[in-house]
């Protein structure tokens, strides 16, 4: 291991590179929504495993920090436990699974369930970072359309969706803008957690490694999804509680049980599921009395 | 190549591990605006320069950075031990800089000559470092805007005179604008483009 760690700096990343990715975090926070452009590095892992978050807590990231990695709401699935291991070789930092603790927090889709607080870091790792892409494949052309605030075109296509489907039809990356100005993408978050961006008491930052790109929410500002007054931003709804803790308005999870059609719906979030649990919190499936369950 | 010897004593002590709690303290500075932060480790820079002024130049400034010096610094060999410790280059070009350092009481006539950035690359801007006699106490001052719930007062003493006018033509260029870093010694706080300051 220290043989390892001796071929690299702290963190993986050069003291250049960091200084670099540290001033774009700066001139993002400074201007809320905004993609500043960065010089990407090559990581020890692919693209899509989420270079440009690992990247942003690589260039934050110090010995005192506790940090936690998510994919959807679960700190144990592959992508998670990998960058969690990275981070624990490279900077022989202290990782928790649970929201409260860390002070950092790297997630590829989930915001937790637990309101974040004051000093916590949001670390987003993003595909796409271009809400306006899909309208328009040339750089130049949506770089103009975010220095001139023209965001008709979105609005109209976002209204096509409503006349064609009878409601906005996405449910994940659902555009905002962040302090009345820019347009942002907060892809692939569900939108379910749109409205935690707003007015956070945390930091947001987002990383999209294979465009090159930074932007940031900073705590207390406003993030709007956007809607029409006839058609006004609703969030996904579950009619079911949580199988295992019983917690309602949180995002769920379908799990198939059994090949007769057998299924539970289950917290996305999974340290919130167990931290509920632990408080003595009990779901349908887990009940003592087993008929109630049934 | 001065012979003066404090050019090329100085810098941190550990760089990787003092540059990163320096950041960390100018991330939260710049996401919680008018929030007081004091530098722990010394840069070991010459005078004029203040602690935290010199500590934020070892953490952001490289040859990527050209750097801009006020007429009281442009005396001294500031210029020399930033280009010595950080490898950033000196301009005289405002418009080039992407980072500038007032000394205390110097005079500001104006933030225009200054980067804002483009409309398209707002990011492309000048950051100013501007020192003042002390943050904490003096001359109370309003903030809001985003990273402020609702309001925060901050207290300053030597603040440029002609700040307050300056900073309201800067406010309403955004996104382009310049952004600020306040330093009385060791301590700091930041201000961004987005912060609206009353007296
Ligand atoms: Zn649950």
């Amino acid at each position: 291991m220290s043989a390892d760690l001796a071929t690299y700096n702290f963190a993986y990343l050069d003291e250049q590179t960091k200084r670099m990715i540290r001033r774009a975090i700066l001139k993002a926070i400074a201007i809320p929504g905004y993609q500043v452009p960065f010089a990407s590095r090559e990581m020890p892992m692919p693209y899509g495993w989420g270079t440009g978050g690992v990247q942003v807590t690589a260039s934050i990231i110090g010995p005192e920090d506790v940090l936690k990695v998510i994919d959807q709401g679960a700190d144990d699935t592959t992508n998670a436990v990998s960058i969690r291991a990275f981070f624990q070789k490279v900077a022989d930092v202290a990782v928790t699974t649970h929201t409260k603790d860390a002070t950092i927090i790297q997630t590829r889709h989930r915001i937790p369930e637990q309101k974040l607080t004051e000093g916590q870091v949001l670390v987003y790792q993003v595909p796409i970072p271009e809400p306006l892409r899909f309208l328009e494949p040339r750089e130049t052309e949506t770089r103009k359309m975010h220095a001139l605030e023209e965001y008709g075109l979105m609005h109209v296509k976002l209204y096509e969706d409503i006349a064609i489907n009878g409601r906005i039809s996405k449910t994940y990356a659902y555009p905002v803008k962040v302090d009345g100005r820019y347009v942002m993408d907060p892809s692939p978050t569900p939108k379910f957690d749109n409205p935690k961006m707003h007015m956070s008491d945390a930091l947001q930052l987002f990383g999209a490694g294979r465009e090159k790109r930074i932007y940031a929410v900073p705590p207390h500002t406003e993030v709007v999804s956007l809607d029409f007054e006839d058609y006004p931003f609703e969030i996904q709804t579950f009619e079911q509680d949580c199988a295992l803790c019983g917690a309602h308005g949180v995002y769920l999870d379908e799990v198939v049980l059994d090949d007769k059609g057998g299924r539970m719906f289950v917290c996305s979030d999974t340290d919130h599921c167990e931290d509920r649990r632990e408080h003595g919190h009990v779901g349908a499936m887990l009940a003592p009395n087993q008929e109630a369950a049934e | 190549m001065s012979a003066n010897t404090h050019v090329f004593t100085g810098g941190f002590s550990d760089p990787v591990f003092q540059s990163q709690s320096v950041f960390r303290m100018l991330m939260d500075g710049m996401a919680r605006p008018g929030s007081v932060h004091a530098v722990e480790h010394d840069a070991g820079q010459p005078d004029p320069l203040g602690t935290a002024a010199g500590a934020i130049a070892l953490t952001l400034c490289d040859h990527d950075t050209p750097v801009w010096l006020s007429a009281g610094f442009s005396k001294s060999s500031v210029g020399e031990w930033m280009g010595f410790h950080s490898g950033a280059s000196l301009t005289r070009e405002k418009a080039e800089a992407r980072f500038a350092f007032v000394e205390a009481g110097a005079a500001l006539s104006s933030f225009g000559l200054f980067s804002p950035g483009t409309q398209e690359y707002p990011d492309r801007s000048t950051t100013l470092v501007i020192e003042v006699a002390a943050l904490g106490e003096g001359q109370s001052f309003t903030l809001s805007g985003p990273g402020i719930l609702q309001s925060k007062s901050v207290e300053i003493t030597g603040l440029p005179e002609a700040f307050l006018r300056l900073w309201a033509d800067n406010r309403p260029l955004f996104p382009r604008g310049v952004d600020v870093i306040l330093t009385a010694g060791r301590s700091f706080l930041c201000l961004p483009r987005t912060t609206k300051i009353v007296a």
